[in-house]
């Protein structure tokens, strides 16, 4: 299994890779910034720990840990 | 829709109705929370309601201004990501921009996060060379470390870029002369996507120019024919009026286009021209903007801090009781000068109708019907709306609601709902009717369809008085700075109740008849902005508290005297009030009511602010009741009609749930189009207050 954003810890950054996400998510992530080669940080968390804020592009967007799932990561620089 | 002086404003007019003629059309477009209201407003002069979250204008707004002695046309056009749409909201964005036919775009952008907000610029520019990019919330970028060339961008994308500070009123000049002396450009940036798109793409776009004649950007229709966004084309084919696909030369290019595009292995054109649009976003970014990463170490400690988990929710709790605390603190004072304000001009009146000969029936009718019910609803509705609607205002604009929405939505997601909705579900507290319209920021139709059903289960502010006074009067009774702190916690738990009944009505919902998947809402948190106070308190004592008081007062009239005619023609030796209260009497009992309150509260049904009015009238339509001369003498009439501290429980629990307000009901019925949904909307909450009623009044009545 490859490594996805949900697995990304609390401060930590990286590349977005390939997204998994299929039909209407798949553009809306990529319309929000998520995109192959978009640096990517992992913000904060909910109470619950579930959704997660990642910074993209500028702008801090709130993710599902499911959905998070789908974006996939790179090796960075890719 | 309800709430904002935008819906009534001399300026406003909701498209499709009251159109003035205008030289020059602007459509006013840009990503969710950029600021474009405050654009709106700065340019037209006009005032509406503008929050910070995302997705807060529900309605395409329209207002004029003149400038050289031309008349602006400015139409504001819901918040949206890209013109590829998702929710409701994004498609009238897109239908607007590409088939509205303003005579040009101007596109708002955040200076802070201008890549992506370059994404639906540059798709604009592809459907239309008439863009002006107003780059705005410069100073907020400035702060962070971010400065924007705007003339470079200007020479790179070929059209006016104007640098901006709406709330500062930076730019605005300087937008409005643009748009006076706007021309096509005769050069505009096109995005590139690479030789095998390119090459599918142009045969197609040459034969489109010829079918489409300028009705439609002919690169625009082609990329969305090769990429086959069918919600895109189904809403093309709408405003051309033919089906391009079945125009046999379009179809035949498209087949070729389509061929050489897999000859070339190209699999997700879709994909493509997103990244395509992205990678040209991030190389004009490289050129024209610098510094900063746009979020600092300050944010992020004040994002943590309120969202972490030891804080999160005692600190959101926490807020919300403070704002309570504050509201009953501070209401009580005026809201008995008010009220003994009303009553000193009633006496007047009374001795003026007296004075002028008129009738005894007349004169009680006026006095005790109309002047009485109207002293009430003003001065127990005005003072806590009056504080609790700017504080409210405050918490919007500093970006507080969405963090509430990010805390919450696990629970909304266990409910198999939106974590949006917790949106929609805050707009309720201002008005049901507006909380139901902004259930359009939802994407999906069944989480949609969850948010308007339950949205009257949080109490709006027509009820929140009716709270008050309930638990100032029987719940908390003493007095003093503790007694405020128990009233608001009291009044918190009021509103946890609404919260809790909707997330678990939310979540039988979608175990039920609304069944499905929790879909993947996407939420943007925008970054924390500095309210400013003057301004807060200016709008939303104008934009809300004197429109929701003076639609109370409207209905409250016209109530006081129907209710007080009910309550005094005698038929039969009965009132027709009376006898249908004492008809009520048995259900309302059961449900630790009785009859004279559940009769109030359907009579409240056109304005739930007139409940305790029409409580009060019939009480003392039947007894001898002299003793109005404050707020706290009506205890002792509630009593003398065996009012206990359960019955005020009981009204406070079936206050927040019960059926909503016939504003809010047509709200439901146009918003879902079938009287179902619109009948279960009333059906719910009341059963859910019915039941609980029921259960209270059982255990301790």
């Amino acid at each position: 299994m490859k490594s996805n954003l949900a697995c990304l810890g609390e401060g930590s950054g990286a590349v977005v890779g390939d997204i998994r996400a299929l039909g209407e998510l798949r553009g809306r992530l990529m319309d929000l910034g998520f995109t192959p080669g978009a640096g990517v940080r992992c913000l904060f968390a909910a109470p619950s720990g579930d959704p997660r804020a990642y910074m993209v592009r500028g702008s801090v967007i709130a993710l599902r840990r499911a959905d998070a799932a789908l974006v996939g990561l790179g090796a960075r620089g890719a | 829709m309800g709430l904002t002086l935008r819906s009534v404003g001399k300026n406003a007019a909701l498209t499709g109705g009251g159109a003035v003629p205008a030289d020059r059309t602007v459509a006013l477009a840009g990503n969710p929370n950029v600021g474009k209201s405050t654009v709106f407003n700065a340019l037209t002069g006009l005032r509406q309601h503008t929050g910070n979250w995302s997705g807060k204008t529900v309605v395409t707004a329209r207002g004029y201004y003149d400038y050289k002695g031309r008349t602006v046309a400015v139409t504001d056009i819901p918040g949206a990501y890209s013109l590829r749409a998702g929710s409701a909201e994004e498609e009238a964005a897109r239908d607007y921009i590409a088939f509205g036919g303003a005579d040009l775009t101007v596109v708002v952008c955040d200076a802070g996060a201008l890549e992506r907000n370059l994404n639906l610029a540059l798709q604009i520019l592809e459907l239309t060379p008439n863009v002006i990019l107003a780059v705005n919330l410069m100073d907020e970028a400035k702060k962070r470390g971010i400065t924007v060339d705007t003339e470079g961008l200007s020479r790179a994308l070929g059209v006016p870029v104007i640098p901006m500070a709406a709330r500062k009123k930076r730019g605005v000049e300087e937008l409005r002369a643009a748009i006076d002396g706007f021309t096509p450009p005769p050069f505009a940036y096109t995005v590139r996507y690479g030789e095998d798109i390119e090459r599918a793409a142009g045969g197609l776009e040459l034969t489109l120019e010829n079918v489409l004649e300028g009705r439609l950007g002919a690169r625009y229709a082609a990329l969305r024919l090769l990429e086959g966004d069918e919600r895109t084309l189904r809403a093309m084919e709408e405003h051309l009026g033919f089906d391009l696909k079945s125009v046999p030369e379009v179809a035949s290019a498209l087949e070729r286009a389509k061929a050489e595009l897999e000859k070339a292995g190209v699999e997700d054109v879709a994909d493509r021209l997103i990244s395509g649009i992205y990678s040209a976003a991030t190389s004009l970014c490289r050129e024209c903007v610098s510094g900063g990463s746009g979020y600092g170490e300050g944010q992020l400690r004040l994002d943590r801090f309120l969202t972490r988990r030891a804080t999160g929710i005692p600190v959101m709790l926490l807020l919300l009781a403070l704002i309570f605390f504050i509201t009953v603190k501070g209401a009580n004072a005026p809201s008995d000068w008010l009220y003994a304000l009303f009553e000193r001009i009633g006496g007047l009146l009374s001795r003026a109708l007296t004075a002028l000969g008129a009738p005894a029936a007349v004169h009680d009718a006026l006095i005790l019907g109309v002047w009485r019910v109207l002293s009430y609803v003003v001065s127990v509705m005005l003072p806590p709306m009056a504080i609790f609607f700017p504080m409210f205002t405050l918490l919007e604009d500093l970006g507080y609601l969405p963090r509430v929405a990010f805390n919450l939505d696990s629970g909304f997601r266990r409910a198999g709902a939106c974590g949006k909705q917790c949106l929609t579900m805050a707009m309720g507290f201002g008005c049901n009717a507006a909380g139901v319209v902004g259930c359009r920021i939802i994407d999906s139709k069944r989480e949609r369809l969850i948010a308007v059903l339950t949205n009257s289960l949080v109490p709006c502010n027509g009820r929140f008085p009716i709270l008050i006074a309930l638990i100032t009067m029987f719940l908390v009774t003493s007095s003093g700075v503790g007694g405020s702190v128990l009233a608001a916690l009291a009044l918190t738990a009021f509103i946890l109740l609404g919260v809790g009944a909707t997330l678990l009505i939310s979540r039988i919902l979608s175990r039920t008849i609304l069944r499905g998947e929790a879909s993947s809402p996407t939420l943007e948190l925008p970054p924390f902005r500095k309210p400013k106070i003057g301004e807060v308190v200016v709008r939303s004592l104008l934009d809300r508290t004197l429109f929701v008081l003076g639609r109370a007062a409207a209905v409250a009239a016209p109530a006081g005297l129907l209710i007080w005619l009910a309550a005094n023609i005698r038929v039969g030796g009965t009132t027709a009030l009376a006898a249908v209260t004492g008809a009520m009497d048995p259900v309302g009992r059961f449900l630790g009511l009785d009859g004279v309150i559940l009769t109030a509260f359907i009579l409240g049904l056109p304005a739930n602010e007139t409940v305790i009015p029409i409580i009060i009238m019939a009480y003392a339509a039947s007894g001898s009741f002299e003793g109005y001369e404050s707020l706290s003498s009506l205890r002792a009439l509630l009593t003398q009609n065996g009012w206990t501290w359960v019955t005020a429980l009981c009204t406070g629990v079936f206050t927040v749930l019960h059926w909503p307000c016939t504003t809010t009901l047509l709200t439901v019925k146009k918003e879902t189009g079938s009287v179902k949904w619109t009948a279960l909307a009333a059906l719910i909450p009341t059963a859910a207050g019915a039941i609980l009623c029921a259960v209270i009044s059982h255990i301790f009545g």
